[in-house]
């Protein structure tokens, strides 16, 4: 090292020699242990991945600018502050990690060019990204062709299974059926009104729950389904036919803008939830933000996480996202499936022993997180999670009430049979 | 679908839903009032019009949270004064916006659908970059948020009828300014002969700015009464834009009362197709009316002169 310390360096490189030097302190505080597992780069990366003997990089896709950015935001953040847990924690094979962030900007041709980008240019690890099931679908020939591995954390339709993508949220039967079968039972329902925004997510849904609610509900049925453009402002109609039919329970998937307007005519309309049962699974605690709580108060939320969670876990991981993100930040069922891509990630590559996708392909089943917020989680053999369903009610002050859970973890299921 | 029901609840149905009628009528006369003003007096294409509208919701956010922490015993009435602030706030920057790039592009028309919706962008861009990409959630008073028993069966939202008695309101001051006020007269001068209008004295820049500025200021209006309904957040604007042309362009371009036609035309439509349809099945076949009914007649249902 002294020698290379001579005067007369070229100042770029100069500067690197020195940044080094800055972190030498860090490396001695770090345990023993960690020199003698760190296995040669040659050994864990044979296809040429961004990875050195002190550094792995992973890309980070989503929307920051643009209509989706709303509900992407929080999926960065919960990223980004895994990242930073793993590398306090010494990193992942004893790297740390490095991550480029992309902004998919709420366009799904943009998403397949940076994702090709994170691929090609960066040769990024692994990517933790996308959040419509639009711009997964945008770049899933792209992570199949260049043999990336891609963490999703949004809850979405199912009918999707590929080598390259591990999906931290729940398919939908994982996230319907419980719902349904709980609400049938405590609460007796026995007619549905299903209503959602006009694109594939709340179609498929409806769909699995129609055919739930027909074929496996005791005399359960539906009396109205109904489909409403995105960014639908207008609910009174629909309100109006609600009020007609008087249904045990509405089943709502709506999204995004359309959600608040729809909510804050509800309660004008004089619908109350505290006696009319309303069930969602497209509503989280981020969605309340922009609802208010006082106007969603007493709606059911079937979905597998909430911030209110009461567990070790989740107490840790909600007090570090607010240290990170500010006090006033709230925690939804997809942040939170995003904080597993990076943990899950770092799993499946020491249980590999390698950072190649391949390995990581086939080492993925089986891996288990026991630290999550959510409770322990598994990876499928079809690249879904194993994890418990829930069900909350939304109070006042934006967060949600645990009622009822799962006893065991819920099998995913994304192409279920009798559902289609 | 109505064997199972009786006399009184069908009355009660159809009472609601003529009250649901008119609520979208009203909604739709706010939103599209501004445009109207602005694309009928000026032939200015704004496309960063639903932008105008989300200032004046976060307006009435900062107006909402500012009251909550300071004046909590006001809080509720403090609708009013955030809807004043929105006035303010969304016509001044129109009078900026027209002073700084609309005024150099009243001789290509086409060029200011571009910039205004370049304009739409940046703002969208600076309300995330300022106010967070997340929505947030405007709490109303208590009073605003329930409905009103008429009778047993009857419940009418009070919010829809705020928005209602607003948008008369609005649109009886518009009416008058235009066109009983001596204001209202230089800009009707201005829009039928610009060089006589100048010729005989009137400030033609003035009024072209103070016109942008009102078209900007009721858009603020609109958006500050929206988030009764809708969401708040950086690109909501967006949700409102499509219908808000749709309304200026049927109802011809240049006729206030044709744009209240319009609306109303569109609203009962719309309203009375989603009771029997599905609601993405009612938008359909309102557009698809609206495009036959185009092609019939161009000009829209009331045409005036445009300034060529």
């Amino acid at each position: 090292m002294s020698d290379e310390k001579k005067p007369g360096l070229r100042s770029p490189l100069r500067r690197k020699l020195l940044m080094g030097m800055a972190a030498l302190p860090a490396i001695s505080l770090l345990p023993r242990t960690s020199f003698a597992e760190a296995p040669p780069t040659s050994a864990v990366n044979t296809t040429g991945l961004a990875v050195t003997d002190s550094e792995v990089t992973v890309g980070i896709l989503h929307s920051v600018t643009g209509t989706m950015a709303i509900s992407e935001t929080g999926s960065v953040e919960a990223e980004k502050l895994a990242i930073e847990q793993i590398n306090a924690e010494g990193g992942v094979l004893g790297r740390k990690i490095k991550f480029i962030q992309e902004d998919g900007a709420s366009d799904w041709p943009t998403f397949a060019e940076k994702a090709k980008k994170l691929l090609v240019n960066d040769k990024c690890a692994a990517v933790m990204g996308c959040w419509t099931s639009a711009s997964r679908k945008a770049v899933l020939p792209v992570f199949e062709q260049y043999n990336g591995m891609l963490y999703y954390p949004t809850f979405y339709e199912g009918l999707e299974q590929s080598k390259n993508v591990i999906y931290t949220g729940q398919e939908a039967t994982q996230q319907i059926i419980a719902g349904l079968d709980w609400v049938n039972k405590t609460k007796g329902a026995k007619t549905f009104y299903l209503l959602g925004s006009d694109y594939i997510w709340p179609r498929t849904s409806n769909k699995i729950a129609r055919k739930h609610i027909e074929g496996h509900l005791q005399g359960a049925k539906v009396v109205g389904e109904e489909y409403f453009p995105l960014g639908h402002t207008q609910f009174n109609s629909v309100i109006n036919k609600i009020k007609l039919t008087k249904p045990d329970v509405i089943y709502a998937i709506i999204v995004g803008g359309s959600n608040v307007a729809f909510y804050k005519q509800l309660k004008a309309a004089g619908i109350d939830l505290s006696k009319q049962t309303l069930l969602t699974i497209s509503v989280t605690e981020d969605e309340i933000d922009g609802i208010g709580g006082e106007n969603i108060a007493g709606a059911y939320a079937c979905m597998k996480y909430f911030q209110s969670l009461d567990n070790p876990n989740n107490k840790a991981f909600v007090a570090a996202f607010k240290k990170m993100w500010g006090e006033k930040t709230v925690i939804g069922d997809v942040t939170q499936a995003a904080y597993l891509g990076p943990w899950l990630w770092k799993l499946t590559v020491e249980k590999a022993g390698s950072f190649d996708i391949d390995k990581i392909a086939a080492a993925s089943p089986g891996v288990e997180f026991k630290g999550a917020p959510e409770g322990y989680v598994r990876i499928h053999e079809n690249h879904h999670l194993w994890s418990k369903t829930r069900v909350g009610r939304a109070k006042a002050d934006g967060q949600y009430e645990l009622i009822y859970e799962t006893a065991d973890l819920v099998e995913p299921d994304p192409f279920p049979k009798g559902y289609q | 679908m109505f064997g199972d029901y009786s006399l009184s609840d069908l009355g009660a149905i159809f009472a609601m839903q003529g009250f649901a009628g008119l609520i979208l009528f009203s909604v739709y006369v706010l939103m599209a009032l501004g445009l109207a003003i602005i694309f009928g007096q000026m032939g200015v294409i704004n496309m960063a019009h639903g932008e105008f509208m989300i200032l004046g919701a976060y307006v009435t956010w900062m107006t909402s949270s500012a009251f909550q922490q300071y004046l909590p015993s006001l809080f509720p009435g403090y609708f009013f004064i955030a809807m004043c602030l929105a006035f303010i706030a969304s016509g001044a920057l129109g009078m900026l916006v027209e002073w700084a790039l609309i005024r150099h592009l009243y001789k290509r028309p086409l060029d200011t659908l571009l910039a205004t919706w370049g304009l739409s962008l940046i703002l969208q861009q600076a309300y995330r970059s300022v106010f967070g990409a997340r929505e947030v959630g405007v709490e109303l008073p208590e009073w605003m948020m329930g409905s009103w028993q008429a009778t047993d069966a009857i419940q009418i939202p009070i919010n829809g009828m705020f928005v209602m008695a607003l948008t008369v309101l609005i649109t009886i001051v518009v009416a008058y300014v235009l066109f009983w006020s001596r204001w209202g007269r230089q800009v009707r001068a201005v829009v039928q002969n610009r060089v006589m209008a100048g010729a005989v004295g009137i400030n033609t820049e003035k009024v072209d700015r103070y016109t942008f500025g009102l078209g900007c200021g009721i858009a603020g209006i609109a958006g500050s009464a929206f988030t009764m309904i809708g969401s708040t957040g950086p690109t909501a604007g967006q949700l409102y834009i499509v219908d808000t042309f749709l309304v200026v362009v049927f109802g011809g371009a240049a006729s206030l009362v044709g744009t209240i036609a319009s609306a109303f035309t569109i609203s009962q439509a719309q309203s009375t197709m989603e009771f029997f349809l599905s609601g993405s099945m009612a938008k359909v076949l309102t557009l698809l009316a609206i495009v036959a009914i185009l092609m019939v007649r161009p000009q829209g249902l009331f045409a005036l002169k445009v300034r060529k």
